[in-house]
């Protein structure tokens, strides 16, 4: 089964660690990112850059307008993810527990749907 | 010397064939599983690309044997402390051009697909390592094409290979049939193994996914050969029956727009009726001549789905009488699903629906999304709209299947409301 892993961020929470705390939380996603590559269940992952720089597109009557930011203020964001390959519901969360950031907010475990289906 | 020049399509057969073999020779001459598969692997990969165009050799299996003992040579090359082991290699491997014959070549002293399906099923290995390394190993299934069934990246699937050969490494498994007190056990795990390939390859098939490796047409073969191997074992006959009478409805499982089409609604004039002949008479000989098991067991109701010339048509009764059977043989919620269905064709939907109400407190399915499914197909049944309505929409939400999820929604939509 594959599970994203999403990583919401609080900036309030992060920027009131340490530099030395913050090094901590970088150099703890290369430590994962080593045991998933070895375990064999790393489909992929990504950083996200702040949302401050993100724009909306939204198309309306066939005509695409984009404006700056999303739609609110939102006190937490998406900062990351990992996408995770494994064998149980149990395993994501195990997995998603030793993301570095599950100590400072939390992790959303979200099952990816998959194509293949059983007639009924 | 005469080299037949076969399509593609011909070469990959042969070369699926030869992998065990191949392996196998190699794994009794030189021990080492590990290297030694990665070498037969290389070995294939090279007449994958050579044969096609040059034609295959005289003697394929030799020519495997040859190239991979080569690459098994570089590798330990590779590794200076390998350097002892590299001179008692070079002096037993064939020198030679690279076609000519292993010792033993022609026919196999004999046939490595068992061991080698034991030693990759081992049970110290999670299913998803069986299956890849099963796929690899036996399958001669290169790890990109593994990747591509299983929707991964062909570098975590390399990984996963690797590390569950470490494991079987570390868990000192000999390359040897298990012993006889073990032997049933173990063909459990390689059946299911096998089962799984199946499942992934049939439940992923239809349109948008014809590009994914054919996993069913590869899990058949498999256990074809075990069944060839264990010609008496009533369960692996089972499974090649379970798997023919199974794979004989693809046709019709999917529209054209991948759809799913429930089995009342299939047209069976798309079913495969040479698959459907030839597993009617494996099961019915094996369940003559042999003890009952699950597979056989599954076989046997899916062979009175398969002769139903029309759905109504269908012979409930019996088909219920083998799930009460199979619920006997297995502790497994999904078969009382099935059963609640088959009860509530023979006895009416309330009688199925009273035993679904036992599955509500089985933490294995209780919160599954094909026991909201059975439900409200049988409140469908009984006429009740709103609470069918409901729980088609319950299932729909707990899948992970985007196609049963629009088939869920669509029920749901077609009894209307809200």
């Amino acid at each position: 089964m594959k599970y994203l892993l999403m990583i919401v961020m609080n900036p309030t929470v992060f920027g009131e660690l340490s530099e030395e705390e913050q090094q901590a939380v970088v150099s703890a996603h290369d430590d994962f990112q080593k045991l998933l590559t070895e375990s064999g269940e790393l489909v992929g992952f990504a950083a996200l850059a702040d949302p401050s720089a993100s724009r909306t597109v939204r198309v309306r009557d066939g005509v695409p307008a984009v404006t700056d930011g999303p739609y609110v203020e939102a006190k937490e964001h998406l900062a990351g993810y990992y996408v995770v390959d494994c064998e149980t519901p149990a395993r994501a969360e195990e997995l998603a527990a030793m993301i570095p950031d599950a100590r400072l907010t939390g992790i959303e475990v979200r099952a990816v749907m998959g194509s293949g289906g059983l007639e009924m | 010397m005469s080299r037949a020049r076969p399509p593609a399509a011909g070469v990959e057969d042969l070369l699926r064939t030869l992998a065990p073999q191949v392996l196998g020779a190699l794994v009794r001459r030189h021990g080492q599983f590990g290297l030694c598969e990665d070498a037969t692997q290389e070995a294939l990969l090279a007449a994958a690309r050579r044969w096609p165009a040059e034609g295959v050799p005289e003697r394929p299996r030799g020519w495997l044997v040859t190239v991979a003992e080569r690459r098994l040579i570089d590798r330990y090359r590779a590794e200076a402390a390998g350097r002892r082991r590299e001179e008692a290699l070079a002096a037993r491997a064939p020198s030679g051009d690279g076609v000519a014959p292993a010792a033993d070549e022609v026919a196999p002293a004999q046939d490595d697909t068992l061991t080698l399906l034991f030693l990759c099923c081992h049970p110290s290995l999670t299913p998803a390592s069986q299956v890849a390394l099963t796929l690899r190993a036996v399958g001669g299934l290169t790890t990109a094409e593994i990747a591509r069934a299983f929707l991964v990246p062909e570098a975590t699937m390399a990984q996963r290979i690797s590390r569950a050969k470490q494991r079987i490494r570390d868990a000192g498994a000999a390359f040897d049939l298990p012993p006889a007190a073990e032997r049933s056990e173990r063909l459990a795990v390689v059946l299911h193994v096998l089962y799984l390939v199946f499942n992934e390859g049939y439940t992923s098939s239809s349109g948008p996914d014809v590009a994914r490796t054919d996993l069913t047409a590869e899990a058949l073969r498999l256990a074809r050969a075990v069944h060839r191997l264990l010609p008496d074992d009533g369960e692996v006959a089972g499974l090649v029956a379970l798997m023919l009478l199974t794979d004989a409805r693809r046709p019709a499982r999917t529209r054209a727009d991948g759809s799913l089409v429930p089995l009342e609604e299939q047209d069976r004039g798309l079913w495969d009726r040479a698959m459907i002949a030839e597993g009617v008479e494996l099961i019915s000989a094996t369940l003559a001549r042999s003890t009952l098991g699950p597979y056989q067991l599954q076989a046997a109701i899916a062979a009175l789905h398969d002769e139903a010339p029309r759905a109504e048509d269908t012979d409930w009764r019996q088909i219920l009488a083998l799930y009460v059977l199979l619920e006997g043989a297995a502790d497994n919620p999904m078969v009382t699903l099935n059963h609640a269905v088959a009860l509530a064709m023979v006895r009416g939907p309330e009688a199925g629906l009273d035993l679904l109400a036992g599955l509500d407190d089985d933490p294995r399915v209780a919160g599954h999304h094909r026991l909201a499914a059975v439900r409200a197909h049988l409140r469908e049944m009984a006429g009740d709209r709103e609470g069918a309505r409901a729980d088609y929409r319950t299932a729909a939400r707990r899948t992970t299947s985007l196609r049963e999820q629009r088939y869920l929604e669509g029920r749901a939509a077609r009894l209307g409301g809200p």
